[in-house]
């Protein structure tokens, strides 16, 4: 996954206003049957049995095939999605934070996460935003009024605004994985500089 | 004053770090085709060993045909199922192939070889790892980055969950089983009632449960939100692990017994939250809609739309919709096409003993298609032995091979689209058992009832 350095993100979002949205619907099992991490194939199939009919044919009321929001993302557009509440439950498969950022989102707002997906989102560079559900409300509110209604995430401030609104809220990460997300940096590459604590432990 | 998962988490703890999670030491490590195959790239990519090999256990079980075992005909689920094993080579670990008899569905394999003991720390890249809490285990599902972590490091970094104690209290009435005691916990709490918890369950109806049924149980925390379920570890537990393939012999068990039943929450401890339920208020039970929560008592009806606020109404009318039912049906009579027994929720030799009680001396239906996997070799050799395979046949069923199949659409157990299915799985999501297939989550008792007659049958009618 392409790891990305996170600062400030302003964008358009794509609201994806389903309660309890699970993993097998952000990619289908049959997407989980590869052996590689191709932003493209993930990207590709995120939320593939919502976007196509059987025999591949848009849905066209889904939100993403929607004109307003159906432009792939890039800087400033539809790099944050904004879903119903317990985003990501269900299965534990990272292929749906691939699927996710494989799409190009950076950011996913909900007022609740599954435990297991938000972890995953993390390592994969997508930061997962646990705002109120008054302000996700309100969100999903302003992007209907005017779906080029802009969100800015400041990962520094820890902050998320409702450009539309001023409105703004505070959102909670811990100090080591913000510096991690700030500085492109893998849990893993922290794990293996604790080996001495671990052989440490390990003897005990 | 601690709880079962305080004590277990703590004696874990490598490092705690500043202004961050917990970096904590795993003993076991479970891989299976569908999510390792990108954490060994990550070490390969990183020029580096497996750290602990000898903590590691790997088997396909996801991609498994459970018609035959000689070959998998789709080239991308083979793929899957040798790298899995071209990477156990490579990085010595070791590998329990399909079509063996050491294979099957991870989460009924690792504590039926007491591969999975009390005490501790267990993860796998799925999310159902937490069935392992059966035996008094901290277990749970991760992601694909984080095997890479375990498999570099034997550690991951982790933030100490809250705790939540279920009490069930009472005796079950017959024909009610742990399943019906999950479905039934799962509609109280809702799908994310114990996100961000590790539940522990506990009570006289949880200590009266055999293994298998606690095991049931704890696999299907996480469909209550909750990454891990924990149940102290008692007589039950070590009589169920006693003399298995990798469980300590002899002077070493005695001792570990010892150790292990210092494993239960202090008196005094205090969880974050506590729910106590009444044993005797669970009736069998059966999923409407297309999340787990979404449940009846089997002789209740679907839930109507009365009061409910737009938002509300319009989820539940998806969920409706896709399951063709109406509000307010009653869904019991309801014809079914297939009926799945198996999987990690229920693919044990003790749902097939109850599978087999009901169909005996009755003939499957001729309008339902059934499919009857055992959870793993073992599983399926117990049943021949018992001679459960021989009820199962003069009933008109087959035994499949041991399989995750139709849990979950990955092999060629697929429910077709539009179908009805009636299964013992874990989850009723959209598209699960198949693009389109629709199910209901039952217990192996209500699936039986319904496979001989045809349409959803409560057992303790017939």
């Amino acid at each position: 996954m392409a790891k990305q350095k996170f600062n400030i993100i302003k964008s358009t979002c794509i609201p994806v206003a389903i309660d309890n949205c699970n993993t097998d619907l952000i990619i289908p099992a049959r997407y989980l049957a590869s052996t590689t991490r191709d932003p493209k194939f993930f990207g590709d199939a995120f939320m593939h049995d919502l976007r196509y009919t059987a025999d591949g044919q848009p849905v066209a009321d889904f939100v993403m095939n929607q004109p307003e929001f159906s432009e792939a993302p890039h800087e400033g557009v539809h790099e944050i999605i904004v879903g119903g509440q317990n985003w990501g439950s269900g299965s534990s498969r990272e292929h749906a934070a691939w699927a996710i950022s494989g799409y190009g989102v950076r950011v996913v707002i909900s007022s609740s996460f599954a435990d297991i997906h938000r972890n995953n989102l993390l390592n994969c560079f997508v930061l997962p935003v646990i705002v109120s559900k008054e302000f996700q409300q309100e969100l999903f509110a302003s992007i209907a009024a005017d779906p080029n209604a802009v969100v800015t995430v400041d990962v520094p401030a820890q902050t998320v605004t409702n450009e539309a609104t001023g409105n703004s809220e505070h959102f909670d990460i811990n100090g080591y994985k913000k510096y991690c997300l700030m500085n492109a940096l893998d849990d893993i590459d922290y794990l293996l500089s604790q080996k001495d604590k671990i052989e440490e432990f390990e003897a005990k | 004053m601690n709880t079962l998962f305080d004590k277990i988490w703590d004696a874990h703890v490598v490092n705690k770090v500043e202004d961050g999670p917990t970096q904590l030491y795993i003993d076991r490590l479970y891989c299976h085709e569908v999510t390792s195959p990108q954490a060994f790239d990550t070490l390969r990519d990183k020029g580096i060993k497996a750290f602990r090999p000898d903590h590691i256990i790997a088997m396909p079980d996801h991609n498994t045909p459970s018609d035959q075992q000689e070959v998998i005909n789709d080239p991308v689920g083979r793929k899957q199922v040798e790298t899995l094993k071209a990477n156990c080579a490579e990085f010595g670990i070791k590998h329990f192939a399909m079509g063996t008899k050491d294979n099957g569905i991870i989460h009924v394999v690792g504590p039926e070889k007491a591969l999975s003991l009390p005490g501790m720390t267990i993860v796998c890249g799925d999310s159902h790892t937490s069935t392992h809490g059966a035996v008094g285990a901290i277990a749970m599902g991760i992601g694909t980055s984080e095997v890479a972590q375990v498999l570099a490091s034997q550690c991951i970094l982790q933030s100490k969950p809250k705790t939540m104690r279920i009490n069930i209290e009472g005796e079950l009435q017959q024909g009610v089983t742990a399943k019906d005691v999950a479905l039934y916990i799962m509609a109280k709490m809702t799908t994310a009632g114990a996100t961000g918890y590790a539940v522990e369950y506990a009570g006289s109806t949880i200590r009266n449960m055999s293994m298998e049924g606690r095991l049931t149980l704890s696999n299907l925390s996480i469909e209550m939100g909750s990454r891990a379920g924990l149940i102290a570890p008692d007589e039950t537990t070590f009589a169920y692990l006693k003399g298995r393939e990798y469980a300590p012999k002899g002077e070493a068990w005695d001792k570990a017994v010892e150790e292990w039943k210092k494993l239960k929450s202090d008196d005094d401890a205090v969880f974050d939250k506590e729910v106590t339920y009444c044993a005797e208020d669970i009736k069998p039970r059966i999923t409407y809609g297309t999340n787990p929560g979404a449940g009846i008592a089997i002789d209740e009806c679907v839930p109507t739309y009365d009061g409910l606020s737009d938002s509300e109404k319009a989820q539940l009318k998806s969920q409706l919709d896709y399951m063709q039912f109406q509000p307010g049906e009653k869904l019991e009579g309801h014809p079914v096409d297939y009926c799945f027994l198996g999987a990690c929720t229920n693919g044990r030799i003790e749902d097939f003993r109850a599978f087999a009680s009901v169909v005996k001396g009755r003939k499957k239906a001729d309008s339902v298609v059934a499919w009857l996997v055992p959870g793993s070799w073992l599983v399926r050799q117990q049943i021949i032995d018992e001679g459960i395979d021989k009820i199962l046949e003069e009933a008109g069923f087959e035994l499949r091979l041991p399989s995750c199949s139709a849990c979950l659409a990955m092999n060629p157990d697929k429910v077709p689209a539009g179908k009805l299915s009636i299964s013992t799985s874990n989850r009723n999501f959209v598209g699960r058992q198949g693009p389109g297939a629709r199910t209901v989550l039952a217990s192996p008792l209500v699936v039986a009832a319904s496979a001989v007659t045809g349409v959803i049958t409560d057992p303790r009618k017939l």
